[in-house]
């Protein structure tokens, strides 16, 4: 009949309304600035760089490559190169970025420059009480405020912040043995140079110009 | 003791005339009911939002404002104070005068409303013979308010918001003024003291003689709620400022105090027509049970005031916004021939009158109840209980 669902439902808000008074797990909201929930793991907001160790400045593991300045969608990226390189967490010597700036007033949170980023330096984070006085200045965030530690990854997202350091950590494993062989060889290499030259030159010549002599140690597939 | 507590107020205004001279007496008489009425009407409105915020919170299993006072209380000093600090800005092609004018229009007639409600036993500002044609007469010409709100904006949400403000507005006008006419037949009068003290003494000693209690009195009780809530431009019937539509309808380009005073017209349209359906329908100040005398009438007829408006909000927390063309089928499809019938039924009940056999009361109850109820029944299956549910087809999904 006409008029049923009004009270039906004209009930289900009186439930409600006594409900909420008598079961507080009714209540689904927190009161914001007191109360907090713990943030969401794939919640995402602005990004920020990431780096290794306790010195942000040394262990930071972007290397200026600005795929991302390049990708950004608003732009919102500002990257200038070193001019001199350091070791990276591989050893292997890189450039490092004198200027990384990051505008918040123009970034769109889009997780692009995350995705493109080949060295997992730049990570979204899930900060979102960002507010200022100043909405000039304070909005561009510079490499100093940019960079967190990888710790504080791992607190924000640990099930890809884990993923992303069993990956490094293998690579270095195997940069670390490479390098172990690699510099047993030379040693070797050295040692056999050092007994065999003197007495017959031919043989290093020969081994020179054969390339399909066997090296003391097969190389290591990379 | 009871007397001059329920006419304390009375009593308190003759005594304070009593100090003036006699020349000012007729103003100042006229000054302290103005601002009796004022500030219980804005003391009523300040609670009314609070409430309502409160309530609407719990029914959607929030908590509601609590941060201002003790458990949020003072939510509406701080509301208030946040609108008085507004800046006014008017668009620069408004019609200035009429923009400027528009809310003053708005609170005018529904100010003038409060004038002929009979607060209490001897408690009416104004009596007047004919105090419902006045009473409908100024609170018809709200719409004009909303027009030139929504006209002189400039502004294609506020024209829309006016629009269909005027249709509604209109349409709904004759189902309430033909379901007070039930009333009106009946008592034989058109005068809310009047009708309110026909509502008084108790059947059998203790069944208060309230015009919701007959079967024409009830189906006219809700008919009138309904019609006043779409007056009142409140949800379910909030079209003309539907702020998921249009911004905030014809006011959108208020801002400031200009915007609280088309909140307070609101609102104060709505006590002034739930102060009528208290008048003709809830016995006015009439005590419920002949014990209950004690209590000072005008504490009944504030109390009823304030049952009417939480029914308001607990129905604006339940029903979803109508569409337009559904709420001009229902206006005028469902609403109008309902309070024709309802007519009938009330002149059913008054020439039953001198039904004398044994049990008549009750017989003529169910008659009259009958002639409503059947019509309602047929009506509502023809108009909404023939479409048949049929299974929703998803031509690109899954």
């Amino acid at each position: 009949m006409l008029g049923t669902g009004i009270i039906k439902g004209l009930a289900e808000t009186a439930r409600n309304f006594i409900g909420s008074y008598t079961d507080p797990e009714r209540l689904v909201t927190v009161e914001y600035p007191d109360q907090k929930l713990p943030a969401k793991e794939n919640a995402r907001n602005f990004p920020f760089l990431v780096f290794d160790g306790d010195d942000w400045e040394k262990g930071l593991r972007c290397v200026a490559c600005q795929i991302c300045e390049k990708e950004c969608p608003p732009q919102c990226i500002y990257i200038e190169k070193s001019k001199d390189k350091k070791p990276d967490h591989l050893g292997k010597p890189q450039f490092y970025p004198a200027i990384f700036n990051i505008d918040v007033s123009v970034c769109m949170s889009c997780q692009i420059c995350v995705e493109v980023c080949p060295f997992e330096a730049i990570k979204m984070d899930t900060a979102f009480e960002l507010s200022t006085g100043d909405r000039f200045d304070a909005l561009l965030l510079r490499k100093d405020h940019l960079a967190k530690s990888n710790d504080y990854y791992n607190s924000i997202h640990p099930t890809e912040a884990g993923e992303i350091d069993a990956r490094r950590a293998e690579e270095r494993a195997k940069a670390e043995a490479k390098a172990k062989a690699d510099a047993e060889a030379k040693a070797k290499a050295a040692a056999a140079a050092v007994t065999e030259k003197p007495p017959d030159p031919t043989a290093a010549t020969a081994q020179k110009t054969n390339p399909d002599a066997p090296s003391p140690e097969p190389p290591k597939a990379n | 003791m009871f007397e001059t507590l329920d006419q304390i107020f009375i009593l308190l205004k003759q005594g304070v005339l009593g100090l003036l001279p006699q020349g000012i007496r007729p103003l100042a008489s006229c000054l302290l009911t103005v601002s009796a009425v004022f500030s219980v009407f804005g003391l009523l409105f300040a609670v009314t939002t609070l409430v309502e915020r409160k309530a609407l919170g719990r029914i959607q299993n929030r908590l509601g404002p609590n941060r201002v006072g003790p458990f949020g209380l003072l939510q509406p000093v701080a509301d208030g104070i946040k609108m008085l600090t507004k800046e006014n800005i008017v668009p620069r092609a408004a019609d200035r005068l009429v923009h400027f004018l528009a809310p003053v229009v708005l609170i005018v007639p529904v100010a003038l409303a409060f004038s002929v409600l009979p607060y209490g036993r001897n408690m009416v500002p104004v009596e007047l013979d004919a105090g419902l044609l006045f009473f409908f007469a100024v609170g018809a010409s709200t719409e004009l308010a909303v027009f030139m709100a929504g006209w002189s904006s400039r502004n294609k949400y506020a024209l829309l918001g006016a629009m269909r403000g005027i249709a509604q507005m209109i349409s709904y006008e004759i189902p309430l003024v033909l379901s007070t006419l039930a009333v009106v037949m009946v008592a034989g009068t058109l005068s809310l003291p009047q009708i309110v003290s026909a509502q008084g003494g108790y059947l059998f000693g203790w069944i208060p003689q309230w015009h919701v209690l007959t079967p024409w009195g009830l189906a006219g009780f809700v008919l009138f709620l309904i019609a006043a809530t779409a007056e009142s431009n409140r949800a379910p019937f909030d079209l003309p400022e539907a702020e998921s539509e249009l911004v905030a309808g014809y006011f959108t380009e208020y801002s400031g105090f200009k915007f609280a005073l088309f909140f307070l017209g609101e609102y104060w349209g709505l006590f002034a027509v739930s102060g009528l359906a208290v008048t003709f329908f809830l016995g006015g100040w009439h005590a419920p049970l002949p014990m209950l005398q004690w209590v000072p009438s005008w504490l009944w007829f504030f109390g009823k005031l304030l049952f009417l408006l939480s029914l308001f909000i607990w129905v604006r927390g339940t029903v979803p916004r109508l569409r337009t063309d559904q709420l001009m089928n229902y206006a005028w499809k469902f609403l109008l021939p309902l309070t024709l019938v309802n007519l009938v039924a009330a002149a059913a009940w008054h020439y039953s009158r001198s039904w004398d056999f044994p049990a008549a009361l009750l017989w003529r109850w169910l008659a009259c109840a009958a002639i409503i109820a059947i019509p309602y029944v047929l009506l509502g299956a023809a108009l909404g209980g023939g479409r048949q549910k049929t299974q929703r087809i998803y031509r690109y999904a899954d």
